[in-house]
């Protein structure tokens, strides 16, 4: 659950840079997404006709504050997000490093406590540590968006052990990895890991078939689901005979 | 008679076909519309390297751009397209690659020596060219007139070719502006002869040469009907890449500056639609220059089709 929402499809999907929008419409289709997150920072209240097109897949909008490096940008925008989309939904983004897009921690807990406290539901880009993980919870996150590496990088999940504790630290808060995911793969790994969503832009829209690529996802993430849920086996350090060594004929 | 709307790539190469086909064409061109964006265009007849992210449509329509301008007076330069990254971004070259066609791999410095020791490698698109927009734009409208075709600002006399971009998005709901922002330099410390494409996956580039050390470099793609001038961050994305490819852009001058707003339709493919009783020439998102040509022969078979008593005698 989603701040009370459930969804079907535990995949979510970013907007930008897809070939056309009529490529990023087959692509929601083929991913069985429920979930996009649009970007308005640069586009600004002229965005509209892209914004509509974007609204006509029938998905929940999630806008965010791609773009941003203070908070109190990132709040201006979050308040114009609201306008424009008519939802409290917002994914937080503070940038801190323009190069390495990596999270401002202090910057987005500053931001989560504003946009919070005047009824924002927020879905904070942060990383895999865990007080601050604490700290936004405390500022009134009710999701966490941990990275799995940083955006754009398709390196899949760099940290897959903060990432697990992360998990095992905040069993209740509802986790999705955001950023870094690069293949199929990684996304299913990122569930099978009992993760509660992946959200995911480049890989898909960059692919050379975005729409395929969005089916990929799709059926990757199911996977990886269904995987945790059924209980993944234990991994072992030796092999395990599957008839007993001891009565076996010795043929020497 | 059938009246074109608009004075930019789409309504000049329109009224072109149309005029050579025998049909009688008038351009027009209302007091106070605003100059056409294809003004601002790179005039790069590149239509391999926009493969990477068009569909095959646009590719196919591309192909006889070139002919087809220099045909009609454009000073046509056929010396390739040279594709680039920087080095930490040479899997944005592989995957350029691998989305394109009619390239070979080259040494960057063995084809524009001002690159040498720069770039590892490159990708070549030889069979692409470029050409100055505004050149070939005004050759084509000379010769229209030349030929008798009447340039005023209205009212239309004739049956209705809508070719006015994004001035047209109340006939065509799913129209949708995409903002370009582009610079020229004067950089007569750097020589390059032909199109040098810098791929990086946030501030791309290209750069075309227009001679005597001028250069355009563009553009930025911002989904948003946002008017006026060029944005800071523009001039910063534009200038960083350019510097990339040759830190000689640093010392260059800002000679000009553009913005415009790209029509596009949802699959970014440029079209002839028609509706409410005009036929409309649109879309031409960032392939004007390419696809133009190719819809305004196609309009021209059509209307030659349907307007058998238009044609002078």
């Amino acid at each position: 659950m989603f701040y009370g929402v459930a969804l079907q499809s535990r995949l979510m999907l970013g907007t930008a840079q897809y070939p056309s929008p009529a490529v990023l419409r087959a692509a929601i289709a083929a991913s069985g997404t429920q979930v996009i997150t649009v970007s308005l920072r640069r586009e600004g209240p002229e965005g509209a006709r892209f914004r509509e097109i974007v609204a006509g897949s029938g998905c929940r909008i999630l806008p965010n504050t791609a773009g941003c490096h203070s908070a109190r940008e990132a709040v201006t925008t979050a308040r114009m997000a609201r306008e424009l989309f008519g939802t409290n939904w917002i994914k937080l983004e503070v940038i801190g490093h323009a190069d390495t897009l990596q999270p401002d921690p202090f910057a987005l807990v500053e931001a989560a406590r504003i946009l919070c406290a005047e009824g924002f539901e927020v879905f904070p880009y942060t990383t895999e540590d865990l007080v601050l993980g604490e700290r936004l919870v405390e500022a009134g996150c009710r999701v966490l968006m941990p990275w799995g590496a940083p955006i754009g990088s398709g390196q899949g999940l760099r940290n897959v052990e903060g990432l697990r504790a992360m998990r095992a630290h905040f069993p209740d808060v509802p986790l999705v990895i955001d950023a870094g995911i690069g293949t199929p793969s990684d996304a299913a790994r990122a569930m099978e890991m009992g993760f509660d969503a992946v959200l995911l832009n480049t890989a898909v829209a960059r692919a050379g078939n975005p729409v395929a690529m969005a089916r990929a996802f799709a059926r990757a993430v199911e996977a990886g689901r269904l995987g945790f849920e059924a209980g993944l086996m234990p991994r072992r350090d030796m092999a395990r005979p599957s008839t007993p060594v001891f009565g076996m004929a010795e043929l020497g | 008679m059938i009246s074109v709307l608009g004075g930019g790539v789409a309504g000049l190469c329109a009224a072109t076909a149309l005029a050579e086909r025998g049909l009688t064409v008038e351009v027009i061109v209302p007091e106070g519309a605003p100059a056409p964006v294809s003004l601002l265009a790179g005039g790069m007849l590149a239509p391999f390297c926009e493969g990477e992210a068009a569909p095959a449509a646009v590719v196919k329509m591309g192909l006889s751009a070139a002919d087809w301008w220099e045909a009609h007076g454009a000073r046509v330069v056929r010396r390739g397209t040279l594709v680039l990254a920087p080095a930490r971004d040479a899997a944005e070259l592989d995957r350029f690659a691998r989305l394109t066609q009619g390239h070979e791999w080259v040494d960057p410095g063995a084809l524009e020596p001002d690159l040498a020791g720069r770039f590892a490698r490159g990708l070549f698109f030889g069979d692409e060219a470029h050409m100055d927009p505004c050149a070939a734009l005004a050759t084509l409208r000379r010769r229209l007139e030349a030929r008798g075709v009447r340039f005023h600002a209205g009212p239309a006399r004739g049956r209705i070719v809508d070719c006015t971009g994004w001035a047209a998005a109340a006939h065509l709901p799913d129209l949708r502006p995409v903002r370009g922002e582009m610079l020229m330099l004067h950089a007569p410390g750097v020589a390059l002869s032909r199109t040098v494409r810098l791929l990086h996956p946030r501030f791309a580039c290209y750069i075309v040469p227009r001679g005597d050390g001028h250069y355009m470099i563009g553009a930025t793609m911002v989904e948003s009907a946002r008017l006026g001038p060029v944005t800071a961050r523009a001039v910063m994305e534009l200038l960083s890449a350019a510097w990339t490819v040759h830190p000689g852009f640093a010392e260059a001058e800002i000679t000009a500056t553009g913005a415009g707003l790209r029509p596009a339709f949802p699959d970014n493919i440029p079209a002839i639609r028609r509706t409410g009783g005009r036929i409309h020439v649109n879309g031409m998102y960032r392939h004007g220059f390419l696809a133009a040509p190719h819809l305004a022969m196609r309009l021209a078979d059509q209307l030659q089709e349907e307007c058998k008593p238009c044609v002078s005698s």
